[in-house]
């Protein structure tokens, strides 16, 4: 593998060339083009097919920020949800709860919020990230987390009552515990991300407030599919509809067999 | 050895998405526009000649004129390009922008559908079909959103036909709170009139059984407007990008442009930069 | 294997254990010398568990006091337990001996030598990549017992280890006590058995309700026992 610097080094730098492609396509004109072309209407489907470089921006941007949402409430979830999992301190319940409802904060409200947030105006506006990708992450980590949050939490405390005995007979300290809880229950917990993952790529509400829906820079699938919608442009936006969900099925194959591979193998 | 590797993948993609691309090469502004200017397919054809000729990445973000004009005095957008002059002159007065220069106008038509329940069709005056679907209680569909559109209709039932909408409305009126092309779907939904600027009526690709009505009334002139966000209010303003890009608008080119912008040979905009008065 | 003859003798003084207003266990006291196996009996709910448990320090004691050696400690020393149902790691069995064996602190290097071992002591070296929870009962047992035995301890406490199991893992089972116990280990096991309280026993340590009824020699217990609930229990009776 390398050189594990050169590695970052080249990865970062094709992901940011993927993430900012600046040549401004608009799926749209090459929908038009194609319209006026050919006479008759094409769809999203045909686009696809022949490689439309719009769509396919739409689509890497879609994934960028859900699988990248996904990412860090990983990171914050994960480990919030296992220490609650594995403490018990005053208020615990009255949490669980609280973090059970955020599961269904509606988007509109976070995206709201983080607009307040990210404004000019706003107590975080020196940023200058509103109308950007990156507002669009936070806005979907901070729908995502309570899930991936609340599912670990209740898959750790059931993997927790099994195993506490043997945790107690061997003397395994609290970190150990936490990380062995962790990696062994890590394939529920990939379907906790999943439907993470899901949450963020279906939604559209929090994403089209603090990204905008700028043509060729924070337009993703769902707020496309809106776009069209309003427009009247009906067939474009089943298209991009059929798309986005065979990508949805396709990456929870993918997360199936893997977990399928990896249970066959450890048990 | 596969934990750690997933680590590091983990971490580029982190600082891929997190990390601005901050450089002196990134020249972008932020226009806040309105939906129907954006519906009408506008900046897909006049953007791309602008940044061809200066290299400015214009983001545009869409929303209704009272919702633009409060992006800009949130100062979350460079330059603010709408079409409703009162509440431009209003952002002015405020101190929220430099200076107004007209720049195109297009006019508004009112739709309805085929069988026209309220016979309004061919009607020279709007005022008197605005009443007529009144009387007739028609369903009529209001955007409802403080944008240009919705302010011209609300003149025209205030000033014009002389109706205090606000207290006479009835369950046959009804406002969406949303975009233009919003309220074509479900006026064309709901056999309902709706009062529509032509372009984004143009280029609405779901008109179904809806068709323009009346049109060519001199109070449903539709006058578009752009102004630099003040940057001694808000000092994060790209003043200089942004006055190049309104330059580019008045200039004879950007005219030009605006006025080569057709749908199925119809022009949609009519460039008035020179109209001191509009 | 070591014996730290100087952690024995195990002293219960006056242990007793009460939650939710329920006595489990009723001021026992309690000697558990090295040696021979000792094996608690008594009938479901006598508190034979939760003194195993106790011992181990799992449970907190209510009142009195538990002694290893003259000291009292928090933890035992170098003493391990293997429960009536063990919960395998959701891994491989030899990663679930590894794993015990990182718990104890053994280097790295000599893991993979030393998981052999075990895992041959309780004839399960041929199984050892299979998923763990995938093993039948009986070797789930086994496997649990070696996770124990990795620890290298002094004194092992088994809680009813055979309980569900057929007589061929039973033996198993019985057999690999015996070679442990052979080296020098400390059994203290649980089981309602009698059979099994007579093929094992050193000591026999008899409970109901709570309450230490009996203790004496194997020998002695069987052929002359001390009090009535012994001699009910030894013939078959229901200790109510």
């Amino acid at each position: 593998m390398g050189n594990p610097h050169e590695f970052i080094g080249i990865f970062v730098f094709s992901f940011r060339k993927l993430t900012y492609g600046r040549e401004q396509l608009s799926y749209l004109n090459s929908f038009n083009r194609a319209a006026t072309a050919s006479g008759k209407a094409m769809t999203a489907l045909q686009l696809v097919l022949t490689g439309d470089p719009g769509l396919f921006a739409i689509v890497r941007l879609s994934l960028l920020v859900s699988l990248g949402a996904v990412l860090f409430a990983a990171l914050v979830g994960v480990p919030a949800g296992a220490l609650l999992a594995l403490t018990r301190f005053p208020g615990r319940d009255v949490l669980i709860v609280i973090l059970n409802a955020l599961m269904g904060l509606p988007p509109v409200v976070a995206g709201l919020a983080i607009f307040l947030l990210l404004s000019r105006s706003g107590p975080l506006g020196s940023w200058g990230i509103l109308f950007t990708p990156q507002a669009m992450v936070i806005a979907q980590t901070v729908l995502v987390t309570p899930i991936i949050a609340a599912l670990t939490r209740q898959t750790i405390e059931d993997l927790w009552v099994e195993y506490r005995d043997e945790f107690a007979a061997m003397g395994i300290g609290p970190g150990r515990r936490v990380v062995t809880l962790i990696w062994d229950a890590r394939f529920s917990l990939v379907t906790a991300l999943l439907a993470g993952f899901g949450r963020a790529a279906a939604e559209v509400g929090s994403i089209i407030i603090v990204g905008g829906n700028i043509d060729g820079f924070t337009r993703t699938m769902t707020t496309a599919i809106a776009l069209e919608t309003s427009k009247g442009d009906l067939q474009l936006a089943v298209g991009l509809g059929l798309v986005l969900i065979f990508i949805v099925v396709v990456i929870n194959a993918l997360a199936w067999a893997m977990r399928h591979a990896g249970e066959r193998y450890a048990g | 050895m596969v934990n750690r590797r997933m680590v590091l993948v983990a971490a580029a993609l982190a600082a891929a998405v997190l990390t601005t691309p901050v450089s002196a090469q990134d020249k972008s502004i932020v226009v806040s526009s309105t939906t129907s200017t954006q519906d009408s397919g506008l900046f897909g054809h006049i953007l791309p000649l602008f940044k061809e000729k200066t290299g400015i990445d214009v983001k545009v973000i869409a929303q209704g004129t009272g919702q633009a004009l409060d992006t800009g005095r949130r100062g979350d957008a460079d330059v603010v390009f709408v079409h409703a002059k009162s509440a431009e002159e209003k952002f002015l007065a405020e101190g929220e922008g430099v200076k107004r220069y007209p720049v195109m106008y297009n006019d508004f038509v009112l739709i309805g559908p085929k069988s026209d329940p309220a016979g309004v069709r061919g009607m020279k005056d709007i005022a008197k079909a605005f009443q007529t679907i009144k009387e007739k209680q028609a369903s009529f569909i209001s955007r409802g959103d403080r944008s240009g559109t919705h302010i011209a209709e609300l003149a025209i039932w205030n000033r014009d036909a002389g109706i205090d909408i606000e207290k006479d409305k009835g369950p046959w009126y009804k406002s969406i709170g949303q975009g233009m092309g919003a309220a074509l779907n479900v006026a064309g939904a709901s056999d309902a009139y709706v009062l529509s600027d032509r372009g984004t009526w143009l280029s609405f690709k779901n008109k179904g059984d809806l068709q323009i009505l009346v049109e060519g009334d001199k109070r449903l002139f539709n006058q578009y407007g752009v102004m630099l966000v003040n940057p001694d209010k808000h000092p994060n303003v790209k003043k200089d990008l942004g006055q190049q890009f309104i330059d580019w608008l008045i200039s004879p080119e950007g005219q030009k442009a605006i006025a080569n912008y057709k749908i199925n040979g119809e022009q949609l905009f009519y460039p008035n930069a020179d109209d001191r008065s509009a | 294997m070591r014996a730290q003859a100087s952690n024995l003798p195990l002293t219960f003084l006056d242990a007793s254990i009460v939650a939710r207003d329920v006595i489990i266990l009723n001021c026992v006291t309690l000697t558990v010398a090295s040696g021979s196996p000792t094996i608690l009996i008594g009938p479901n709910g006598s508190g034979k568990t939760t003194l195993l448990r106790a011992a181990m320090g799992i449970i907190p004691l209510s009142s009195g006091r538990i002694t290893w050696g003259d000291r009292e400690r928090d933890r035992p020393p170098n003493s391990a337990i293997m429960f009536q149902r063990p919960a395998m790691l959701r891994r491989t069995a030899a990663a679930n001996v590894r794993y015990a064996l990182a718990a104890s602190s053994i280097p790295r290097a000599q893991r993979r030598e030393r998981t052999a071992e075990l895992l041959t002591l309780v004839g399960l070296h041929e199984l050892g990549s299979r998923p763990a929870r995938s093993l039948s009962g009986g070797e789930q047992q086994r496997l649990a017992l070696a996770r124990a035995l990795a620890r290298d301890p002094s004194v092992l406490f088994l809680d009813e280890p055979t309980a569900s199991l057929d007589p061929y893992s039973t033996k198993a089972i019985e057999d690999i006590v015996r070679t442990v116990s052979a080296r020098g280990v400390k059994v203290m096991m649980s089981t309602h058995d009698i059979g099994q309280a007579k093929r094992l026993a050193g000591d026999v340590v008899l409970l109901h309700r709570g309450r230490l009824i009996e203790n004496s020699p194997a020998t002695e217990f069987f052929a002359t026992p001390h009090t009535e609930e012994a001699r009910r229990f030894i013939a078959g009776e229901l200790l109510i």
